[in-house]
């Protein structure tokens, strides 16, 4: 059996890891594109802030590939694949064949059409290693940087180079930081933060043209700047897939099985698409955990074991300056909710079970209520008032808690 | 495989596997010199409500969710044990989203921090079964 593994990041190791559970001599090849042993991209903005290294950042141990019997092919960019041949056809011409094939090619920021943007010479992404040193290299001490996008990777990108004493203007065409997964009161409780934090917004606002050093805004407000940072969102990689008629939507389309319309093919992590189960929409969920579980899930059914992964849900656990922020799930229904002004907690239920929940500063043991959605706990069967309030397994019946916690079975 | 089990019956809410817990990671000799004036941030916790007390610590889970969603490699399982590497660990609390028991928490020093059966420590053996006055929290397979 010969695995060929296209992407080199946490899907790929989590596809590695499971088929070497169950396949200790088959081929495996992995393809990346870049020029890295596997490390953790969303570290590369603490990278910046200096609490990690890039030795720190690796994602699994040096020995890994080797421990794993893995040949790891760097600098390769798969072009396209010959499904009747079974051959991933390589840049250079070269090509590798494969029994099973596993699309873990991630996602790649999205270039907004600004006018005038090609005049500017210092403007960078924010996802990969090689995208964090390179706008290292280029700020300075009061360097102005502007960041396009208040989202997860925008605001990451502020705290990290915080430290470097540049002056950090954000703008985003929402009217809330973190909109994707902050509600308004929550967002403007993290925006404060930021601010207090010397991190300057211009919400409800775009650029509508770019000169060399100077963002002008729809309202004509001129920021000048030294350095740009393009950080509006990211789109999954999906044109392998698209070009050979595989089913692709804004993601690539898998099942709970992690295989694609195209036999022998499967997909995992950031290029994907799949069933949020607390809205039971597809939904591109380019999370860490998930993209984990769903290389583990393709990799159990490459290497012949029947295994499913349909417990997906959005879900972030996010800090800035200090101050943490975890949310899963969705937000509808109805609502608890409590706060002291510094910490903010809602939940979202209907129809017997949990749908999403933020929580502001205090966050302690929200895997319960990540937990409850997951499973889809009904509600009925546990205090639900006291589960609000107190996350804990008090909540639950006595004959889970001794199932839980004294491993007594049903 | 021998794992920590708790018996909620015979939890007296007393708090000592709190104190035997901070205690085994200080690597001191003496509890009281060590925990003196020291507000104590234990990996094993109780929890108490009209008269039920219990103990939760890590379950080393078969399916290790804070294992499969840490973004730094940190947190692993080798040997059935889930253990954290404290020094990648940069503190985003993925772990504390994903953990369903709410067994992992922060710490003062950059780390999360959870219950590791005490194998770190200088005494090697899970101090919370030792230190617990009523027979509420053994360390025993139960063929899990």
């Amino acid at each position: 059996m010969k695995y060929v593994i296209i992407g080199n990041s946490t899907a790929a190791i989590g596809a590695v890891e499971a088929i070497r559970k169950n396949d200790k001599e088959g081929k495996i090849v992995i393809l990346s594109k870049e020029n890295h042993h596997v490390y953790s991209r969303p570290l590369i903005s603490y990278l910046l802030l200096g609490k990690t290294t890039e030795e720190k950042m690796k994602y699994r141990k040096d020995s890994f590939y080797t421990e794993n019997k893995c040949e790891l092919k760097l600098n390769k960019t798969a072009e396209r694949i010959d499904v009747e041949n079974k051959q991933v056809i390589l840049d250079d011409g070269s090509y590798e064949s494969y029994d099973k094939l596993l699309i873990a090619t991630g996602s790649s920021p999205f270039v907004p059409p600004i006018r005038g943007l090609d005049k500017v010479k210092n403007k960078y992404t924010f996802t990969t290693l090689d995208d964090a040193k390179a706008l290292e290299s280029v700020l300075n001490e009061n360097s102005r940087v502007l960041i396009v996008g208040a989202g997860l990777i925008g605001l990451k990108c502020a705290e990290g180079i915080s430290k470097k004493k540049v002056k950090i203007t954000c703008v985003d065409l929402s009217s809330r930081v973190l909109s994707s997964i902050l509600d308004d009161e929550s967002s403007e409780i993290v925006k404060k933060h930021l601010e207090n934090n010397n991190i300057s917004f211009y919400l409800e606002h775009q650029i509508t043209e770019l000169d060399e050093d100077i963002a002008v805004l729809d309202d004509n407000t001129k920021i000048p700047f030294d350095v740009l940072v393009l950080a509006v969102g990211v789109r999954p990689n999906v044109s392998l897939i698209k070009d050979i008629g595989g089913k692709t939507n804004r993601g690539i389309i898998i099942d709970e099985r992690c295989r694609t319309s195209i036999p022998d093919i499967y997909a995992a992590g950031d290029c994907c698409e799949s069933i949020d189960i607390s809205s039971e929409e597809a939904k591109v969920m380019a999370l860490l955990p998930n993209a984990y579980m769903q290389g583990e899930c393709a990799g159990m059914n490459m290497s012949g074991v029947d295994f499913v992964f349909d417990k997906a849900i959005p879900m972030n656990a996010i800090g800035f300056f200090g101050l943490h922020i975890i949310t899963a799930g969705t937000y509808s229904g109805d609502v608890y909710f409590e706060s002291d002004g510094k910490n903010y907690k809602k939940l979202f239920y209907s129809n017997n079970k949990l749908n999403g929940f933020i929580l502001v500063g205090n966050v302690e043991k929200a895997g319960i209520y990540t937990s409850l959605i997951r499973e889809k706990t009904p509600l009925d069967t546990l205090d639900f008032e006291l589960i609000c309030k107190i996350p804990g397994l008090m909540a639950f019946s006595k004959e889970t808690r001794a199932e839980k916690l004294g491993g007594v079975r049903k | 495989m021998k794992r920590v089990y708790v018996n909620e019956k015979w939890c007296l809410g007393c708090h000592l596997c709190e104190y035997y817990c901070a205690f085994a990671s200080t690597n001191e000799t003496d509890m009281a010199k060590a925990l003196k004036d020291k507000k104590i941030n234990p990996r094993i916790r109780i929890e108490s409500n009209e008269g039920i007390n219990f103990a939760v610590s890590c379950r080393h889970c078969e399916e290790p969710l804070c294992v499969k969603g840490c973004i730094t490699g940190a947190l692993s399982k080798n040997d059935g044990i889930i253990t954290i590497d404290r020094n990648r660990c940069i503190s985003c609390y993925t772990c504390i989203l994903c953990c369903p028991y709410g067994a992992v928490s922060p710490s003062e020093d950059g780390a999360v921090q959870k219950c590791e059966l005490c194998i770190k420590t200088n005494v090697g053996t899970p101090q919370c079964v030792k230190g617990c006055p009523n027979g509420a929290i053994v360390y025993e397979e139960r063929g899990e």
